[in-house]
């Protein structure tokens, strides 16, 4: 397993509750996992929100000390740069949508290419409006690819429509998932489902990942 | 199923006004409806429309007033204090009959408040919000599904009655996601003989002007518009009920708090309490009759806000104060939970019995 997990895609795609499960996930197996907001763009929905769930799991988060707060500034603390320095934990960067997210990434870039131990993942819902098929989500991909100059390494499909997923839903965007993952000309990690839809995705052979949603519904 | 995407509620009003016709749309970012702005400037470039954040609030809104004359779909969103800096736009709007749609995804406030979700800018928008005897038609979503749908409505509203249409939602309705069906194209139209579009010397040229020289002329404008107001009072007022055949208590709520009064009556009547919630989906014209006849029935209304008590007085008028209106409301950019509208609920139903 590389060091540095980096998660970045398409605004709201799911890339804060995917960075919080993989690293539940990791602490579970033993590795020691610390767990990086590098949002800027978004001062809603944090990584922080799930503060109480990765304190008790024993995982250490980075983020700004002004998220969920009041104070709407794109701040990047200083540990963050315990990223690059501290090569004695693995860390995951759950990192902010679009390109506009991403530029907050390119700072740490030539130390992460330098190290070269790194996974880069694209998140991929295909029922977001903007990123429907292979095609835009591929432009979207470039775009993030340029603004922070790091390449992706493989792809995340993480393609929900909330509540309403179901089975058929997965399946479709595991077709439309492949399509991006020739394209692109890298492999699809795995595929996310809702726990509730996990237990009905029997005799699907790819690689599922089971995510809890850390968000409440209101 | 499969025409259902995932939306949060501002990416929603953006896809539905654009599905709605418009084609022209001026801001300025400020949180929490920055995504409307971020959709437009992917999505507008696209399909031949304009995107133009522009230097201020005051400049977007009168870019919009231009736009507007043209009898174009145009709109502008912001958020709480952007709205203050809009209001001068919309008075003109207002006087010079122009339909336009104003997004507003309410923060914290007064002054600059702080960034999460509040409903406090109802007197602003019930109230006209700004200098004149003028009226906004308001719309108050509570779903994703809503933020389009009433998005379309605005616009069409708005054209006709030649009005501003106001989406009052919220940061959490804002930045929420969920699944959205966006088969809502707009097929109302109207013709607007009076729109500025060049006479090709085939006419008498148009004016659209909010200055009138004659106080006799301003005061039959004041009394023509208002009519047209008395008329959408009489029609357009719309609501949703919740469980209200045998309900003793009526909470109002709307918007993000009407799924929290839900939430608290659902669990209300697991006790035995007969509770039930009318939601107003258009503050103005506020569903006052459907209120004034819940209050032959019901013994106590509760107002379930996020300010300090403002929808309250609409209820207490709506009702001719028949009978009393309890308060129930967090501030600040805090959301009440389902456990405080129930203990309010249970206090109410103990006081009355």
């Amino acid at each position: 397993m590389k060091r540095v997990i980096i998660i970045a895609g398409h605004y709201g795609s799911g890339k804060t509750n995917i960075a919080v499960n993989m690293a539940l996930a990791m602490k579970k197996d033993g590795i020691n996992t610390v767990i990086a907001d590098l949002d800027i763009v978004n001062p809603y929905f944090r990584t922080k929100d799930s503060l109480e769930r990765l304190t008790e799991a024993g995982i250490k988060l980075i983020s700004s000390e002004y998220a969920n707060s009041n104070v709407d500034i794109p701040a990047i603390p200083q540990d963050m740069y315990s990223i690059v320095d501290d090569k004695e934990n693995h860390y995951i960067v759950d990192l902010g949508g679009d390109d506009r997210g991403a530029y907050a990434l390119g700072r740490y870039a030539d130390k992460l290419k330098e190290e070269n131990d790194y996974e880069m993942y694209f998140v991929f819902n295909m029922y977001r409006p903007l990123t429907p098929d292979a095609e835009s989500a591929l432009d979207v991909m470039r775009e993030i690819e340029e603004a922070c100059r790091m390449k992706f390494t493989a792809i995340i499909n993480n393609s929900n429509i909330g509540e309403l997923t179901d089975v058929q839903a997965v399946l479709t965007s595991v077709a439309e998932c492949d399509k991006l993952s020739l394209s692109a000309d890298i492999p699809v990690a795995f595929t996310c489902v809702s726990t509730d839809v996990y237990e009905k995705m029997t005799g699907y052979e790819g690689k599922l990942f089971s995510l809890e949603l850390q968000k409440k519904i209101i | 199923m499969s025409d259902m995407v995932l939306m949060k509620g501002n990416e929603a009003i953006a896809e539905a006004a654009i599905k709605a016709g418009c084609r022209h749309y001026f801001g300025y970012p400020i949180t929490p409806q920055t995504e409307v702005a971020a959709y437009m400037s992917k999505r507008m470039p696209k399909i031949g429309g304009t995107f133009l954040q522009a230097e201020s609030e005051v400049a977007a809104i009168n870019m919009v007033i231009g736009v507007a004359s043209t009898g174009k779909r145009v709109m502008t969103s912001s958020s709480s204090p952007g709205i203050s800096l809009k209001s001068e736009g919309i008075s003109y709007l207002a006087g010079c009959d122009l339909p336009a749609l104003v997004v507003n995804v309410q923060r914290g406030g007064p002054g600059l408040g702080g960034i999460q979700p509040s409903q406090s800018d109802y007197w602003q928008a019930v109230k006209g919000g700004s200098h004149g005897d003028f009226h906004n038609i308001v719309l108050a979503p509570a779903s994703v599904q809503e933020m389009a749908s009433l998005t379309v409505k605005g616009f069409e509203l708005a054209d006709k009655y030649r009005m501003v249409s106001m989406i009052l939602a919220d940061g959490t309705m804002g930045q929420m996601m969920e699944p959205v069906s966006l088969d809502i194209e707009s097929t109302f139209t109207v013709e607007k003989p009076w729109a500025v579009t060049g006479t090709k010397g085939e006419r008498k040229h148009n004016i659209v002007n909010s200055l009138f020289l004659q106080p006799e002329e301003l005061e039959q404008k004041n009394f023509e518009r208002f009519e047209r107001y008395n008329l959408i009072e009489a029609t357009e007022a719309m609501y949703e009920e919740y469980l209200m055949e045998d309900a003793e208590i009526c909470v109002v709520a709307f918007g993000i708090t009407s799924r929290v009064a839900k939430n608290a009556i659902n669990e209300a009547r697991k006790q035995g309490v007969k509770v039930g919630l009318i939601r107003p989906i258009t503050l103005w014209p506020f569903p006052k009759a459907v209120l004034n006849k819940a209050a032959d029935k019901c013994k106590a209304f509760i107002s379930v806000e996020m300010n300090m008590g403002q929808m309250i007085e609409d209820i207490e008028l709506s009702i001719r104060c028949k009978r009393e209106v309890h308060l129930c409301c967090r501030t600040g950019g805090m959301i009440p939970s389902p456990e405080q509208v129930l203990a309010k609920i249970i206090e109410v139903s103990e006081k009355e019995d």
